[in-house]
C-alpha cells in the first residue's frame, strides 16, 4: 500500500488576530506597556499628570473673574469654595486687560490700533497665502504708511509726503533713463533721499497749514502692552528680510570690500546680546545723530531690532544659498542672465525655499525678544506685569499674569511655526 | 561671471564704469567703500560734536576709580572701594559662571528630552513634545521673571525655620530652600593649604588645585589601564575586567587627600533673621540658571532629535547584523555620526545661552550687564564707553566659544577623500 500523504482539501477560515495585538488593547500594549520598563514609566507619568491636573484644573476653573484687588479675590474664593481651596484670581486680567493689550493708549482711540491690526491682517494675507489675488499686494505696500499714521496720528500729509518720495524716485528713474543709465540710477537714489531729508518736513507742514487734515497725535510713550510687541515685532521682521537678503548676497559675492563689510557687520551683531543693542538705542543713538535730533524711542528700538535680526536672517539665507548646487549658478550664467536676473529668477526662489524654516524661527525668536524692551523702560506685557505686581492692589500675584502673557505669546509663536510647516509642504515641489 | 567682452572701440567712456564687466566690480567696490566710510565718518563726527557739547570726551579713566557700589554675589573678593574695572571683572565672572552651569544643565536636560521624544512610549513622547513646544514658544525673559517670582513668593522665609515646630524645615537638615535663596553645606578643610594669589587679581584655594591635580592624575591612570585592556583584547580576544581598578586609581587617592586635608562640611545655621555659613545661592542666580537652562534645553532637544533621526536606519540594521548589542550600537555607531549633525547647531545654542544670560538684569543678578552696563554706567555717566566695552567683551566671549567649538567640530568632522 502506497504511502498516502495527508493533503488538506479545504481552506481554513482565517482566525482573528489575538485580542492583545489589535484594537485599543493592542495599541495600549504596543505604545504604553511594551515591557516592564515602559510600563513603569507610563504608570509614573500617568500619576504625575493626574496629580498636576488635579491641582491645575480646580485652580484654573474654580476661580474669580471679578474683583478689585488680590485681597478681595482671596476673600471671595474663601467664601465660595472653602478655606482650603486655592483658586486663580483671573480678576487681575479682567481688571487690567486693556492695559495689557494697549498700554496707556488713550481709551477713546482704541479703534485706531484695532483698525490697524485688522488692516495688518488684510495686508499680510496676500503675502502669506499665494492663491489670493495679486492686486492685494498694492494695499500691502501702502499699509506701512497707513498703519504708522493710524497708530501715531498727526497730519495726513506726513505719510503722503513720505510716499511721494517713492513716486519722485520712480519719475526720476524714468526721465533719467532717457538720458543716461548711470544718471538714472543715481537720480533714483538721490532725489528721494533729498526729498525725505530736506523738503518733506516743510512741505508736509505747509500743506497741513493750508488744509489741516489729521487725527490726534499719540506719543509713543503711551504705547504699551501687546500692541507695542506686535508693532516692534512685525515692523522689524518686515524690514529685516530685505536687509538680510542683501547682507547674505554681500557675504557671498567675490567683491572683496563688500564682502568684508558684510562679514564684519554680521559677525559683530551676532556676537553681542540684543540687550546691549537696545541699550545703544536707549542711551547712545542720540550721540550718533546730528546734535538736536531726537526721535522716538519705539522707532529707535525698531531700528536696532531690525539690524539685529537682519544679521541672523543673512546667516540663514547664506545656508540656503550654500545648499544650492553649483550647477544652478552655472545654468543661469549659460542662459546669459545677468547677476540680478539670475538672483531674482533662479537663485533666490530656491535658496529662500530651503531657508524657510530658519527664517521663520528667526522671526519667532525676534518676536519673543521684543519682551526685552521692558528692560529699557518700554511698557510691553512684561514691563506692565512688573508694574501691576508692584501695585498695592495686586501685590503678590504672579501665576495668573504670567500664564496669560505666556499663553498669548504661545498662540502667536506656535501659529507662526505651524505656518512655516504649511509653507514647507506647499513649496516642496522636489520629487522624492 | 564668465562674460566675454569685445575690446572697447574708441576711447574710454564714463558709462564703461558700470556697463563694462572689467571695471564694474571695481566701481561697485569703490562706491561701497566711499559710502561706508562717509557713513562712519558722519557718525564719528556726530559723536565728537555731541560729546564736545556735553563736555565729556571719550575717556576710559573712570575704570580706575573706586566703584562705590556693592555687588551681592561674587566669586572673587570685592568691596565697594575697588575700581569699576574690578566690578566689571566680578560681573564677567558671574556671566561666565551662569553661562557655564547653564550649558551643562541645558545639555543634560536637552539630550534626555530629545531622546525621550523618540521613545516608543506614546505617553512619554507626547509629554516631551508638550515640554518642548511650551518652552520654545514663550519668551525666555518671561521664564526668568516667572522663576524669580515663584522662588520669592512660594518658598518660606528664613524665619519660618525657627522654633520647636517650624513652618518649614531643612532638607536632610542641611539644605534650606528659602525665599532669599538656597543655603547648602560648604566643603571646609581643617588643615587647609591656604590660598594661591594669581598676580593679586584673584585668589584660588590651594586645596581645590590639589584636588583637581589628583583627580586629573587619577583619570590619566584610568586611561592607561583602559589602553592596556585594549592591548590585551587585541592580542588575546579577551577583555580583562578593569572597572574596579579604574575606580580605585581615581577614588582612593582622592579620598586619601581629602582625609589628609581634614575635609568636613560646614552647615548653614539660622542666626538672627538669616542663615549663616554654608554656600548661599541667591534667588536671582537660581532663577536665571534654571530658566535659561530649561529654555535652551527645549531647543537642544530638537537638535538632538533631528541629529538622531538624520542617521539612516541602515546604520543600526548594519550594526545589528554585525552582532552589536543595542547599547553598543548607540554608543559606537549612531552617536558618533549623530554628533556630527548635532554639534554645529549645539554651538550656536551655547552662544545663545551665553548672550541670553545678559537678561540677568531683569532679575537683578549682577552679571556683566548689571555691573558695567548697569550700575557703573549710571554712577560714572559714561554711556558710550560702558556700552561699547560691554559689547566688545561679549563679542570676545562669543568669538572664543565659537572658536573653541569650531576646533572640536573640525576634529570630529567626516574626513572625506
Amino acid at each position: 500500500m502506497a504511502f498516502e500523504p495527508y493533503v488538506r482539501t479545504q481552506m481554513l477560515d482565517p482566525k482573528p488576530a489575538p485580542v492583545t495585538s489589535v484594537g485599543p488593547a493592542g495599541w495600549l500594549k504596543r505604545n504604553l506597556f511594551d515591557g516592564p520598563g515602559n510600563s513603569v514609566l507610563t504608570l509614573v507619568t500617568m500619576v504625575a499628570i493626574f496629580l498636576l491636573l488635579a491641582h491645575l484644573l480646580p485652580w484654573m476653573f474654580l476661580s474669580v473673574w471679578n474683583a478689585d484687588s488680590l485681597a478681595e479675590c482671596r476673600q471671595i474664593i474663601d467664601e465660595t469654595y472653602g478655606l482650603d481651596h486655592s483658586g486663580a484670581c483671573w480678576a487681575v486680567i479682567h481688571d487690567r486687560f486693556f492695559q495689557l493689550v494697549y498700554g496707556f493708549y488713550p481709551s477713546e482711540l482704541y479703534w485706531r490700533p484695532n483698525l490697524t491690526f485688522v488692516l495688518m491682517l488684510v495686508a499680510l494675507a496676500p503675502v502669506l497665502f499665494t492663491h489670493l489675488p495679486r492686486k492685494m499686494m498694492i494695499f500691502s505696500a501702502l499699509f506701512p504708511f497707513i498703519g504708522a499714521w493710524l497708530l501715531w496720528g498727526g497730519s495726513i500729509w506726513t505719510p503722503l509726503a513720505a510716499l511721494a518720495g517713492f513716486a519722485l524716485g520712480g519719475a526720476a528713474y524714468r526721465y533719467g533713463s532717457a538720458v543716461n543709465g548711470i544718471l538714472a540710477i543715481a537720480a533714483a537714489v538721490l532725489v528721494p533721499v533729498i526729498w525725505w531729508i530736506f523738503l518733506m518736513g516743510p512741505i508736509a507742514r505747509g500743506l497741513h497749514a493750508v488744509i489741516p487734515l489729521g487725527i490726534e497725535v499719540v506719543e509713543s510713550n503711551q504705547f504699551g502692552g501687546f500692541m507695542v510687541s506686535i508693532v516692534i515685532g512685525i515692523t522689524a521682521i518686515t524690514l529685516s528680510l530685505p536687509l538680510g537678503i542683501m547682507l547674505a548676497l554681500g557675504r557671498q559675492t567675490n567683491l572683496f570690500i563688500v564682502r568684508a563689510f558684510s562679514v564684519g557687520f554680521i559677525e559683530f551683531i551676532r556676537g553681542v546680546p540684543l540687550i546691549t543693542l537696545l541699550f545703544v538705542a536707549s542711551t547712545l543713538l542720540n550721540y550718533f545723530m546730528p546734535p538736536g535730533t531726537n526721535f522716538d524711542l519705539v522707532v529707535r528700538v525698531i531700528i536696532m531690532a531690525t539690524l539685529f535680526s537682519s544679521a541672523y536672517i543673512a546667516e540663514v539665507i547664506r545656508g540656503g544659498l550654500a545648499a544650492l548646487p553649483k550647477g544652478q549658478y552655472e545654468a543661469a550664467d549659460s542662459l546669459g542672465l545677468d547677476y540680478w536676473q539670475a538672483q531674482r529668477l533662479i537663485i533666490m526662489p530656491q535658496a529662500l525655499k530651503i531657508a524657510i524654516p530658519g527664517i521663520v524661527s528667526t522671526f519667532i525668536g525676534l518676536f519673543k525678544d521684543t519682551t526685552l524692551v521692558s528692560i529699557i523702560g518700554i511698557l510691553d506685557p512684561i514691563g506692565l506685569s512688573n508694574a501691576i505686581r508692584a501695585d498695592n492692589a495686586w501685590n503678590g500675584i504672579y501665576w495668573e499674569l504670567f500664564v496669560f502673557i505666556g499663553f498669548v505669546f504661545f498662540i502667536f509663536c506656535f501659529s507662526m511655526s505651524r505656518y512655516s510647516m504649511y509653507l514647507e509642504r506647499k513649496l516642496n515641489t522636489g520629487h522624492r | 561671471m564668465a562674460t566675454v567682452s569685445e575690446p572697447p572701440q574708441g576711447g574710454f567712456q564714463l558709462s564703461q564704469l558700470i556697463y563694462d564687466t572689467r571695471y564694474r566690480s571695481m566701481t561697485i567696490q569703490i562706491v561701497t567703500l566711499i559710502a561706508v566710510l562717509s557713513l562712519i565718518f558722519w557718525l564719528g563726527a556726530n559723536v565728537a560734536s555731541n560729546l564736545a557739547a556735553l563736555g565729556k570726551p571719550i575717556d576710559f579713566g573712570f575704570l580706575g576709580e573706586p566703584a562705590n557700589y556693592d555687588i551681592n554675589q561674587m566669586l572673587i573678593k570685592y568691596t565697594s572701594q575697588d575700581t569699576h574695572a574690578r566690578a566689571a571683572f566680578v560681573g564677567l565672572l558671574n556671566t561666565l559662571l551662569v553661562a557655564f552651569l547653564g550649558c551643562i544643565l541645558a545639555t543634560v536636560v536637552g539630550v534626555v528630552v530629545g531622546v525621550l521624544r523618540l521613545s516608543s512610549n506614546w505617553l512619554i513622547a507626547r509629554v516631551m513634545t508638550i515640554y518642548v513646544e511650551t518652552f520654545r514658544n514663550v519668551p525666555v525673559l518671561l521664564w526668568i521673571v516667572l522663576a524669580m517670582a515663584i522662588l520669592i513668593e512660594a518658598l518660606p522665609q528664613p524665619r519660618d525655620f525657627r522654633g520647636d515646630d517650624p513652618a518649614a524645615s531643612m532638607f536632610l537638615d542641611s539644605v534650606a530652600l528659602t525665599n532669599r535663596g538656597i543655603y547648602m553645606p560648604e566643603p571646609l578643610f581643617s588643615r587647609s593649604l591656604g590660598e594661591f594669589s594669581f598676580f593679586g587679581i584673584f585668589d584660588i584655594s590651594n586645596d581645590l588645585l590639589v584636588l583637581l591635580a589628583v583627580l586629573a592624575a587619577g583619570i590619566f591612570a584610568a586611561k592607561q589601564i583602559g589602553k592596556r585592556a585594549d592591548r590585551i583584547q587585541n592580542a588575546t580576544g579577551e577583555r580583562p575586567k578593569t572597572w574596579y581598578m579604574s575606580l580605585g586609581v581615581i577614588a582612593v587617592p582622592l579620598i586619601v587627600v581629602l582625609v589628609l586635608l581634614g575635609f568636613h562640611l560646614g552647615y548653614p545655621e539660622l542666626k538672627g533673621f538669616n542663615f549663616q555659613g554654608g554656600i548661599y545661592m541667591r534667588n536671582s542666580f537660581i532663577a536665571l540658571w534654571l530658566a535659561l537652562s530649561l529654555y535652551t534645553a527645549a531647543f537642544i532637544a530638537e537638535i538632538v532629535r533631528g541629529g538622531i533621526m538624520a542617521i539612516s536606519k541602515g546604520q543600526s540594521e548594519a550594526a545589528a547584523a554585525l552582532g552589536l548589542r543595542p547599547s553598543r550600537t548607540m554608543r559606537l555607531v549612531i552617536l558618533p555620526q549623530a554628533l556630527r549633525v548635532i554639534i554645529p547647531p549645539l554651538i550656536s545654542q551655547y552662544l545663545n545661552l551665553t548672550k541670553n544670560s545678559s537678561l540677568a538684569i531683569g532679575v537683578g543678578y549682577m552679571d556683566l550687564t548689571g555691573t558695567l552696563m548697569g550700575t557703573s554706567l549710571n554712577l560714572s555717566g559714561r554711556e558710550l564707553e560702558c556700552v561699547m566695552l560691554t559689547m566688545l567683551i561679549y563679542l570676545a566671549i562669543s568669538l572664543c566659544i565659537s572658536g573653541v567649538f569650531n576646533i572640536y567640530n573640525q576634529r570630529v568632522k567626516l574626513k572625506e577623500r
